[in-house]
């Protein structure tokens, strides 16, 4: 096996394997300080580097590989949220089959009023998931549809109460003001709801993701991520920077367009890739 | 959240007084800031590097005039150089599409998600209100749920006509049944709006590159999310290669992100940007404009 010298060349080329990621300048320098620390000026293989470098993006990961979380509340409220087009919709779909096959009883409430043909969009998940799902006329108040949903499911008796979302880019105040009033609304009908707040990322965004999670948390209490189309050449590196900085759970990752396309966050699997271990 | 380019440079140049001419030093520590800058806007790792090469030529030896500081000297330089690759070699107005010669086809293409359907309708509100064409729109998306529906909707919004919806049909012979429809009525245009995938899923690929064979288009768009990371250098060069693009269309500049996929895509593409998508509305469209995504790429 050709070995060779940890030096800073070779410390400079770990860093870009990382930014190429999109994990950023910052969190790159920090993960490829903490894996030099008494490895630096020995002699590696490259699968001996690169498995060092997984294990430090496993170490950081770890506390954030979490599947989501299920309460004895009835209905347990899962408000989806995330900028245009992150897969919102689809991961709705896709966690109402899982919940349903689990034995959950699982409403779905069609909370994007806005985007055209979004309510058909979710009705034929719905369908592919045998879950009833709740709508309301294009171009009504998502926050009072919210509100007749949490009746109607908690008249049902159901388990869980999915709310679908319209896209939202996180520097809209007035769309985001819109998000923080469902919230308030859900809350007069119960206090502890939503329970969980979704906030869904999209594999292929950038740096701009950092600054998605800061405003989704700040207004609306984001509770936990999903992290959206990891089936493609994107490897989300973004998260090992959300993961340092915020330490929100990390909840599923959508790998396919499929309902059985998501996945739990396996921070090994993930670290791995991000590496190109997996492929070695 | 990010440093702008002048604030990382402001502190690299403190120390420095102004010497006449931008050492070969000083260019190289100011470089390293301006790399990290174009990273932390998203620009894709290869074509940064680029990039900061064909600066390093520019600037080393460059006269600093007395008027502005060796920073401010190091960021014009960056800035004027990003212009000239985002404007390319083109003249005129980027937003000219090839559409003479009646019915003339245009391909949408991209990654889920990006935003191909709203583009779609978008430029055939364009194309209708401004130049006075007569549009058609098809949608050859057959995955997504209630796609058809989608573009079905916003052309009654607009008042484009669709190509009636026959379920069950493949993406080829709907192209062909909208170049048919498109002839016999009389347009001018025929968009094909497809169904979004990733540039590594090859039966999907092999399919688009099926229907434009079938339709051989005017223009094929490239549609790509102006948040996108990393990632862009794939997009680019996956797509390019395998459809062969004409242009490219940034969606979601209206949101903060730093736009750096501008610069990858067009570095890799070669092919102009064309238009930035700008909202959620059918008139939030805009011809590209070069020197404010490199404004904004550079933070300023
Ligand atoms: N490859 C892949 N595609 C996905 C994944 N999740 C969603 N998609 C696709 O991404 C596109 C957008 O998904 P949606 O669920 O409509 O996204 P959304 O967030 O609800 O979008 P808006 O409501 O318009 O904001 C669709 O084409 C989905 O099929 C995934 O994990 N992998
Ligand atoms: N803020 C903003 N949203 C946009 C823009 N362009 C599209 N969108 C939104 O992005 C989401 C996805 O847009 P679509 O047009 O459905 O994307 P698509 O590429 O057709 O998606 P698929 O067909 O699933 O691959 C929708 O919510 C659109 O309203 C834009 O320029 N700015
Ligand atoms: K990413
Ligand atoms: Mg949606
Ligand atoms: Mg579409």
């Amino acid at each position: 096996v050709a070995r060779r010298v940890l030096d800073d060349d070779m410390l400079e080329q770990l860093e870009e394997l990382l930014i190429a990621s999109d994990m950023g300048v910052d969190t790159a320098l920090r993960v490829t300080a903490n894996i030099a620390e008494g490895r630096f000026g020995k002699r590696l293989s490259v699968i001996e580097i690169k498995q060092a470098l997984a294990a430090e993006i496993a170490r950081v990961m770890d506390p954030v590989a979490r599947p989501l979380p299920l309460y004895s509340k009835k209905p347990q409220v899962v408000l989806v949220v995330g900028v245009n087009g992150s897969g919102k919709t689809t991961t709705i779909g896709k966690l109402a089959s899982q919940f349903k096959a689990a034995g959950k009883k699982v409403v779905i409430a069609a909370g994007d009023t806005f985007r055209a043909a979004a309510v058909e969009q979710l009705q034929v998940w719905g369908e592919r998931a045998g879950v009833p799902v709740l709508t309301a006329p294009e171009g009504s108040d998502p926050a009072s549809l919210a509100f007749d949903a949490m009746t109607k499911a908690q008249a049902e008796g159901a388990d869980l109460l999915l709310i679908d979302t319209a896209g939202r880019l996180q520097n809209r105040a007035d769309l985001m003001e819109e998000l923080s009033k469902i919230v308030r609304v859900i809350r007069k009908k119960d206090p502890d709801a939503p329970h969980n707040t979704l906030l869904v990322l999209d594999a292929t965004t950038g740096q701009n993701a950092l600054s998605q999670v800061e405003t989704f948390r700040k207004l609306a209490d984001v509770t936990g991520l999903v992290m959206t189309k990891l089936d493609g050449t994107a490897r989300g590196g973004v998260l090992v920077a959300l993961a340092d900085k915020f330490g929100l759970p990390i909840h599923a990752i959508g790998v396919g367009e499929q309902i059985d396309d998501l996945a739990p966050f396996d921070p090994e699997e993930f670290a791995a890739a991000l590496t190109g271990l997996a492929v070695e | 959240m990010f440093e702008n380019l002048s604030e990382r440079l402001g502190g690299v140049f403190d120390r420095l007084t102004k010497q006449g001419a931008l050492s070969e030093d000083d260019v190289r520590t100011a470089l390293r800031e301006v790399r990290v800058a174009l990273l932390e806007a998203d620009v894709s790792l290869p074509v940064a590097r680029n990039f900061i090469k064909a600066v390093e030529k520019k600037a080393t030896g460059a006269a600093v005039t007395k008027s502005v500081t060796p920073g401010q000297q190091v960021v014009k330089i960056v800035h004027d150089e990003l212009i000239a690759v985002l404007a390319g070699e083109e003249d005129g107005d980027p937003g000219k599409l090839r559409i003479d010669s009646p019915p003339a086809p245009i391909l949408m293409v991209g990654l889920q998600g990006g935003g191909k359907t709203t583009t779609t309708a978008k430029l055939a509100k364009r194309l209708k209100e401004r130049d006075g064409k007569k549009v058609l729109m098809a949608s050859l998306d057959v995955n997504r749920p209630a796609a058809m529906e989608q573009l079905q909707i916003l052309g009654t919004q607009i008042g484009v006509d669709t190509l009636p919806i026959v379920k069950g049909e493949d993406p080829v012979a709907i192209a062909k049944r909208a170049k048919t429809q498109a002839g016999m009525g009389g347009y001018d245009v025929y968009m094909l709006d497809t169904a979004g995938r990733l540039s590594i899923d090859d039966e999907l690929m092999a399919q688009v590159e099926a229907v434009r064979d079938v339709a051989n288009p005017r223009e094929t768009l490239l549609v790509v999310d102006g948040l996108t990371g990393q990632d862009a250098v794939h997009t680019a060069e996956n797509f390019d290669t395998r459809i062969g693009i004409t242009g490219v269309v940034l969606t979601r500049m209206d949101g903060d992100g730093r736009g750096g996929a501008a610069l990858s895509m067009r570095a890799i593409t070669g092919k102009p940007i064309k238009f930035v998508g700008l909202g959620e509305k059918m008139d939030a469209l805009e011809t590209f404009e070069p020197d404010r995504v490199a404004g904004r790429i550079l933070g300023m």
